[in-house]
């Protein structure tokens, strides 16, 4: 599957609202994602990061404007798309191995009945190879821990070749190791031709993406992460908390503060506030 | 012979209950091991008693029973859909509400004749040892459709299983092939209800296959595992009613819920003994 020109945008959104049950969270979205680009999606929890990338995939009907994906509607195109949602551990554990996770992520080119040939083993193994779980491959799912499980879950978006990969937060349980690999594999993909959204908390790592769109149940800012990720727009961003009677997680104000010239962002009590 | 094989081979009734038997098994293993794996013991349940007042309406009327139990498990289909779209309530509460409303519908129906009494002992737990040809021939292509379409869709089975949204970004439908997996559940639970009867064949879905999550690391052998168990059982429940006089249907799902418990507390144990070798940050393991 090639990846498609430079001009044609993957992702195109005007005027485009995202939410639940026909309720906009998030409205008037303009955006428009080239192949072989990354955007990420910062934000604090319940700014509409995840809710932006379920309307991307499918999983959320479009509230408003419009939104074409991969040239089709959100997913209309199952087989050029990857996709990992964040994952809340089970109560039982599938009888599964970790490679038999991997290679769902062939199940789109394969669909009902194709049968698993020796180029799909090959993505298959090369993808948990990247991940660094190649010698898990055997393990059954529920022996991982956390993070193996993460790794095994990215190398299954990685099997697919998408010339869209869609990420909800895919370093949270990652060690440094599987960080470093997940580094190398994003950049791995996006050589290739894919484009890659993802959401993140982490402000030091959303400033490699060619794109940072700053969320806070609207889009504050958009643009190249060195010129959105200013100190004024992360306060704007993150501070958002601090006036929204509404917001669950109130307990826990965040604020962004610049140290040693690259933005971070702070939790603090409600005891600093005034 | 001996005592072992003797029974099935001197009568013609035993061969068939154990025939049957073999074919529940193997479709139960199938079916069982997605409603295992999906948390679908209680839509299961609902399924087994919804067929209830289906099967006594279609006796009052003098039709089928099979018809009967399969217009009532559709309505179970349409009533757990509707209410788990509608309701704001846990579909738990939902589902055992229609349950019982079903159940009761049954009671109610077969209340009005007394010469229900018999057939719903019958209808509950399944008249094995009166198996007929025809009951053994509807079985055998229940049992073939279950493994065609489990066949079919197993990789968005197991995707479903798995995470419903990674079967929806896949570009495999998670409402449409949840609902063949229903299809498949009342299926399985409307043609068993001649052989193990309508109580029982839930714990021929839940306790081979449940046994058989237990036992395998992927899904093919669970199911394996699943048919093996529920054969043994059959074969076991089948030999201790002919030789002890005790009810067919009953004593294997009896002997298959002891199995169940017995490879529990084994791989309890077992687990107990590898801790030391686990990963402390490792999940713990096996259902709750």
């Amino acid at each position: 599957m090639s990846a498609p020109g430079a001009g044609a945008p993957v992702i195109e959104a005007r005027g485009l609202a995202v939410g639940y049950g026909g309720v906009a969270l998030v409205p008037g979205i303009d955006l428009a994602v080239a192949a072989r680009s990354s955007l990420a999606l910062v934000g604090t929890n319940g700014s509409g990061k995840s809710t932006l990338l379920r309307t991307f995939v499918g999983l959320l009907p479009v509230v408003g404007g419009t939104l074409e994906v991969l040239g089709t509607r959100p997913g209309g195109a199952p087989r050029r798309l990857a996709y990992v949602g964040q994952f809340h551990a089970s109560g039982f554990v599938l009888p599964l191995r970790a490679v038999d996770v991997v290679r769902m992520g062939r199940y789109p080119d394969l669909g009902l009945f194709g049968r698993m040939r020796s180029e799909d083993h090959d993505l298959v193994a090369a993808a948990m190879a990247r991940m660094g779980v190649a010698g898990l491959a055997r393990s059954p799912l529920g022996s991982l821990s956390g993070g193996q499980q993460q790794r095994v879950y990215l190398a299954q978006a990685l099997a697919r070749r998408a010339d869209l990969i869609i990420l909800d937060e895919p370093t949270s349980g990652l060690d440094a190791g599987g960080r470093e690999l997940y580094l190398q594999a994003f950049a791995a993909e996006l050589a290739r031709g894919a484009a890659i959204v993802t959401a993140t908390h982490d402000i030091s790592e959303a400033v490699e993406y060619d794109q940072v769109m700053l969320l806070a149940r609207r889009v504050v800012a958009l643009g190249p992460g060195a010129e959105v990720l200013t100190a004024d727009r992360l306060l704007d961003t993150f501070g958002i908390l601090l006036r929204d009677p509404h917001a669950e997680h109130a307990q826990r104000f965040v604020v962004a503060e610049v140290t040693h010239g690259h933005p971070q962002v702070i939790d603090v009590g409600p005891e600093v506030l005034p | 012979m001996g005592p072992f094989l003797e029974p099935f081979l001197a009568n013609e009734f035993m061969l068939r209950a154990l025939l049957a038997g073999v074919l529940v098994s193997i479709a139960c293993s199938i079916v069982g091991t997605f409603v295992v794996l999906r948390g679908l013991a209680f839509i299961g349940d609902a399924l087994a008693h919804g067929v209830l007042p289906g099967i006594a309406g279609a006796l009052l009327l003098g039709l089928p029973g099979i018809a009967g139990a399969a217009v009532g498990a559709l309505a179970m289909i349409a009533g757990v859909n509707l209410v788990t779209r509608r309701s704001r309530l846990s579909s738990d509460t939902a589902i055992g509400l229609l349950f019982v409303a079903m159940l009761a519908l049954g009671v109610v129906i077969v209340s009005r004749s007394s010469s229900f009494a018999g057939d719903l002992v019958g209808i509950l737990f399944g008249q094995i040892l009166g198996t007929s040809l025809e009951g053994l021939a509807t079985q055998a292509v229940a049992t073939t459709i279950v493994f065609a379409v489990a066949l079919a869709c197993a990789r968005p089975f197991l995707l479903l299983s798995f995470d419903p949204e990674q079967a929806d970004v896949a570009g495999f439908p998670s409402r449409r092939y949840h609902l063949v997996m229903l299809v498949l559940v009342a299926l399985t639970v409307v043609v068993s209800f001649q052989t193990v009867g309508t109580l029982l064949v839930f714990g021929m879905l839940l306790a081979p296959a449940g046994a058989g999550a237990l036992l395998a690391h992927r899904v093919e052998p669970m199911m394996a595992w699943g048919a093996g168990i529920g054969i043994v059982s059959t074969y076991l429940g089948l030999l201790a009613s002919y030789h002890f006089d005790v009810a067919a249907g009953a004593t294997i799902v009896l002997v298959a819920a002891a199995i169940f418990f017995l490879v529990l507390a084994g791989t309890n144990l077992r687990d107990r003994l590898t801790t030391g070798r686990r990963e402390p940050d490792a999940p713990a393991t096996g259902p709750a």
